[in-house]
C-alpha cells in the first residue's frame, strides 16, 4: 500500500475520506493504514522463517473444549512415524497441554499468554526461539480456545483449520461469522456424542458455514472413535505436497484471513530469511 | 480484550505521524471498522480512553466509524449488501462472492493540530 496513489481507497472508505472538510487550525492527514500493521507485519516475518525452513504451519481455533488437543494427540499418533512435527500451545495458564504432547513424543512450546485471549504473531515469534524448526515437516499452533479474537490475527501461518464440537451447536458459524469466514478447513469435532445428541445437525453447520461464502471443505471427525481421521490426515498430507510445491515457485501459503485485510494488498512473497534464532544457514 | 492491543498498534502510528507532520496535538482520529473486522467500536473506545493518557493524543476525540458490509458477486457480477452472517450471493446464491467491504480495520484520517 502506497498512501499517494489513493489505491488504498475502497468502496467502503470512499465516502469517509470524501467527507472530510478542514476545519480552522485543524490539518486533516488520510492514513488509511491498517491497524494491525504491526502484527501483520510481524506475521511476515514469520511466515519468511517458516518458509526458510520448508515447514507447513496450521493454526488451530475453536471454542475452549472442542478437542483441539485431543485431535493433535490422534494426529500425531497416526503421522509420528512418517512425519516430523512439533507443537506451539497456547493457553492463559498451565502446561497441561504442552505436556499432553509432549507424552506423544513430539516436541511442544507452551506459550502461557496470562490474560490474553489470543496468540499474536508477536508471542509466536517468541516462542520460535524456544522450538527448533530443523528438518520439521509440519508444526501446529493451538491457539487460545475462543472463537472471537484468535480469527483477528495473523501468526504467519499458512492454514486455519476451526474445529466445531457437535455439543457446541449448528449455529456457531452464524453467531461467529468472523471466525468461521477464516476457516480454510472445518473440522466437526466430537462426532462420536452424536447419537446422544438431538440437536445438533452436521448439515445445519455446513449450511450456515456455506452462508458465509466459504466454500473450504467440511469433515467429520471424532479424536475418540477416529472417524473421519483418514480425511482429515490425507487433507494434511495434500496440503504438506501443496505449499512444497509453492515454495518450489518461490510463492507462500496464506490462510484466509490474511487475503482480505480490507486494504487492498500489495505484498510480495519475499523469499528472504529472517534469522530467529540462530543466523541464516546459505541456501 | 484484544481491542487494548489494537490501541497500541493504532497510538504508535497516530504518534509516529504527528510527529512527522511537527503537530502540536492530536485532535481527533478516525477509524473505520467494519462488522467483520472482529473488533467491537465500544470496547475499542474505552481501550482507546486508557492508552491515550499522557500521549501527544491524550485529548484526541476518536471517532469510530462503520462499514457496510458489501460483497460483489465472482459469478454473476452483482454487488449487494450482505449482513455478516450472510454473505453469498443475494442474486443468484453463489458462494462465490468477494467481500469488498465490511472487514475493515483502518486508521482512516487523524487531525493535527499544528497552530503556533
Amino acid at each position: 500500500m502506497c498512501n499517494t496513489c489513493g489505491c488504498t481507497i475502497t468502496p467502503g472508505n470512499r465516502p469517509l475520506v470524501l467527507a472530510e472538510t478542514p476545519k480552522h487550525g485543524v490539518t486533516t492527514v488520510t492514513v488509511l493504514q491498517n491497524l494491525l500493521s504491526q502484527n501483520n507485519h510481524q506475521a511476515d516475518h514469520n511466515r519468511a522463517h517458516f518458509d526458510a525452513h520448508q515447514v507447513l504451519v496450521i493454526n488451530l481455533m475453536s471454542s475452549p473444549g472442542s478437542g483441539k488437543t485431543a485431535l493433535l494427540e490422534a494426529t500425531i499418533k497416526r503421522l509420528r512415524d512418517s512425519l516430523s512435527i512439533a507443537v506451539i500451545e497456547g493457553d492463559l495458564e498451565t502446561e497441561n497441554d504442552a505436556q499432553r504432547i509432549r507424552a506423544q513424543g513430539v516436541p511442544a512450546y507452551q506459550i502461557t499468554t496470562g490474560t490474553a485471549c489470543h496468540l499474536d504473531a508477536h508471542l509466536v515469534h517468541q516462542a520460535l526461539h524456544h522450538l527448533s524448526l530443523e528438518n520439521l515437516d509440519l508444526v501446529f499452533i493451538e491457539n487460545v480456545g475462543n472463537l472471537v479474537c484468535p480469527a483477528s490475527f495473523d501468526l504467519g501461518h499458512h492454514r486455519n483449520v476451526v474445529l466445531l464440537s457437535v455439543t457446541e451447536g449448528d449455529d456457531k458459524p452464524a453467531k461467529y461469522p468472523v471466525m468461521f469466514r477464516a476457516a480454510d478447513l472445518l473440522l466437526i469435532s466430537k462426532t462420536d456424542l452424536l447419537p446422544f445428541l438431538d440437536d445438533f445437525s452436521v448439515e445445519k453447520a455446513e449450511q450456515n458455514q456455506h452462508n458465509l461464502a466459504n466454500t473450504a471443505p467440511v469433515l467429520a471427525i471424532s479424536a475418540k472413535d477416529g472417524a473421519g481421521l483418514d480425511a482429515w490426515i490425507a487433507w494434511l498430507h495434500a496440503e504438506i505436497a501443496q505449499h512444497k510445491a509453492r515454495l518450489q515457485n518461490q510463492q507462500t501459503t496464506q490462510p484466509k484471513v490474511h487475503q482480505d485485510t480490507g486494504l487492498p494488498s500489495v505484498a510480495e512473497v519475499k523469499p528472504k530469511f529472517y534469522p530467529v534464532s540462530k543466523p541464516a544457514a546459505p541456501r | 480484550m484484544h481491542e487494548l492491543s489494537l490501541c497500541d498498534d493504532l497510538l504508535g502510528q497516530v504518534i509516529a505521524i504527528a510527529a512527522d507532520n511537527k503537530a502540536q496535538a492530536v485532535a481527533s482520529i478516525t477509524v473505520q471498522c467494519g462488522p467483520l473486522s472482529g473488533v467491537e467500536p465500544l470496547l475499542l473506545d474505552s481501550a482507546f480512553a486508557m492508552v491515550k493518557v499522557g500521549t501527544i493524543a491524550e485529548q484526541a476525540e476518536l471517532i469510530i466509524q462503520s462499514a457496510p458490509v458489501i460483497v460483489q458477486c465472482q459469478r454473476c457480477g452483482e454487488q449487494s449488501e450482505a449482513s455478516a452472517n450472510h454473505l453469498i450471493c443475494t442474486a443468484c446464491n453463489s458462494p462465490d462472492t468477494l467481500l469488498i467491504s465490511g472487514n475493515q480495520l483502518i486508521l482512516a484520517s487523524i487531525g493535527l493540530d499544528c497552530a503556533v
